[in-house]
């Protein structure tokens, strides 16, 4: 059985006035803006099943926002972010879809990038899918995503790349629409990935997206 | 070092005659590859952002989004201002400190989730009214919510700590069990006083459900969080003055686990049982709904 620390019982600090529904959505609009990590214009939130119930009365659309805008969990302006917010252009939808995971969002940037992610509990969250790829990506560790075309040799350039560097990969998770088509990487990693070797594999031919995202605090 | 039970616990403190919470702290630090000091310092963190939430609270009477609750701290504190309670000080300000943590909660203050954010209000709401009316120290303080997270953490090693799991037992019910055995420990309780407290607290919030109103936690969350403040204590003297619980603590964990399991979904975080199902709370649902 993998031992657990103290700190899941008597941490985190946070806003209020729930794990999973506010600081759960926080951390899903944080990691929603690791992922995406250029300017943006344009957020549009689509809330699910229980998300989309009792978000309102837990403060989800607040959460959500504030996240993405790069708030931490224990910011006490999160209760104030509509207030706060100008700049950008912001909107919410509430579905019903029982395929869904109970507390599920779809985060649609400048109508260009869509992340879907779950808020699992005590403040857990997993990123599902990016574009329709799926992905597992918790926040947990430091996380290397790629999007490229699919052929035959690119996981191994870009794991030469990091293993140059000496950082364990912790896990490494590959998906595609079609053979030969667009595929994507997600390479969980034990510590940060130097600059220069995020720099060498957006260089690879055919990759055409790279973000190093890291692990939530 | 592995600790997943309380009889682990127990048999740990007296092999190396430490205290519950020394043997907590070495735990975490082994953990977290980091030493002692750092661990405690973390925890110290966490323990002034409880007092935080305690100030902010008992000054506030912001209602929650619901338009609900958020004002019943300002009416304990005015009338116990003016005629005191039956039990006191310490009965006062633990019932004042925590409706203020959870209303801070419900107003989307910062809070501190111990072990829920639901639950946030029981444990730091004995720690501190206790320490400061009988003037025990920060570091002793420290001591008690290490004594505190390591109770919770055996606990959620066999279950995990969620209403959607196994109801407001896993919730409310061992923030309770949690303090009970960290006031034990501060009031100058052995390891068995501790656990002893544990058991005591656990097996009278078994079968306790989560039945929130329109899925919020505020009815019946918040109040819920003054009253197994007090049953904490109530725990606590009862193992201070030597009284033990027939069934030990492992087992009750064990039926907590079991009792959830048995639970219907219904009355477990989803707000289609009990109290969420009555014609008050349909109403109260439906003009929340319609606002």
């Amino acid at each position: 059985m993998e031992q657990k620390s103290l700190f899941s019982v008597i941490s985190p600090i946070m806003a209020g006035p729930s794990s999973s529904h506010t600081a759960g959505a926080v951390r899903l609009g944080l990691m929603a803006r690791n992922i995406y990590n250029k300017k943006f214009k344009k957020v549009k939130f689509i809330l699910y099943n229980s998300f989309a119930t009792t978000g309102f009365g837990h403060g989800t659309d607040k959460g959500l926002l504030a996240g993405f805008l790069g708030y931490q969990v224990d910011d006490a302006r999160i209760k104030s972010i509509f207030n706060i917010v100008k700049d950008i252009e912001y909107s919410y939808d509430y579905l019903q879809d029982i395929s869904r995971h109970p507390n599920s969002v779809d985060i649609i940037i400048d109508d260009e990038m869509k992340i879907s992610g779950n808020s699992v509990g005590a403040g857990e969250i997993e990123i599902v899918r990016i574009n329709g790829f799926s992905t597992k990506i918790d926040g947990v560790y430091d996380t290397l995503i790629l999007m490229y075309k699919d052929k035959p040799g690119v996981i191994s350039t870009v794991t030469k790349i990091i293993q140059k560097q000496h950082v364990n990969i912790a896990s490494l998770h590959c998906d595609r629409d079609s053979k030969g088509g667009t595929a994507t990487m997600y390479l969980a990693l034990d510590i940060p990935l130097d600059e220069s070797a995020i720099q060498q594999v957006k260089q690879i031919k055919d990759v055409f997206f790279v973000t190093n995202i890291r692990k939530l605090k | 070092m592995q600790i997943l039970s309380f009889q682990d616990l127990i048999e740990q403190c007296k092999k190396n005659n430490k205290a519950v919470f020394e043997i907590a702290q070495i735990y975490e630090a082994e953990l977290q590859e980091t030493d002692v000091d750092n661990i405690r310092l973390k925890v110290n963190e966490n323990l002034i952002a409880m007092k935080d939430a305690i100030k902010n609270g008992l000054k506030s009477t912001e209602k929650s989004i619901s338009n609900w609750c958020g004002d019943d701290c300002a009416k304990l504190q005015k009338k116990f201002k003016q005629k005191g309670t039956l039990f006191g000080k310490i009965f006062e300000k633990i019932t004042t400190y925590a409706l203020a943590t959870a209303e801070e909660n419900l107003r989307m203050g910062i809070i501190v989730a111990c072990p829920t954010a639901g639950s946030c209000g029981i444990v730091p709401s004995v720690i501190i009214a206790v320490a400061e009316e009988k003037h025990i120290p920060e570091r002793k303080q420290i001591d008690a919510l290490i004594t505190a997270g390591m109770i919770g953490l055996i606990v959620s090693n066999k279950v995990q700590l969620a209403g959607a799991v196994a109801g407001c037992q896993a919730e409310c019910g061992v923030a309770s069990a949690m303090v009970a055995g960290a006031l034990t420990q501060m009031l100058g309780g052995n390891v068995d006083e501790v656990v002893q407290a544990v058991s005591l607290a656990m097996k009278n919030i078994l079968g306790l459900t989560c039945d929130p109103v329109c899925g919020l936690v505020e009815v019946p969350c918040i109040k819920r969080n003054a009253f197994l403040a007090i049953h904490a204590v109530t725990a606590a003297e009862l193992a201070l003055c030597g009284v033990e619980s027939k069934i030990p603590a492992d087992e009750i964990v064990d039926t907590l686990k079991i009792t959830g399991q048995m639970m219907s979904p219904l009355l477990k975080e989803t707000a289609k049982g009990g109290l969420s199902q009555t014609k008050t709370a349909l109403k109260l649902e439906e003009q929340l709904l319609n606002k």
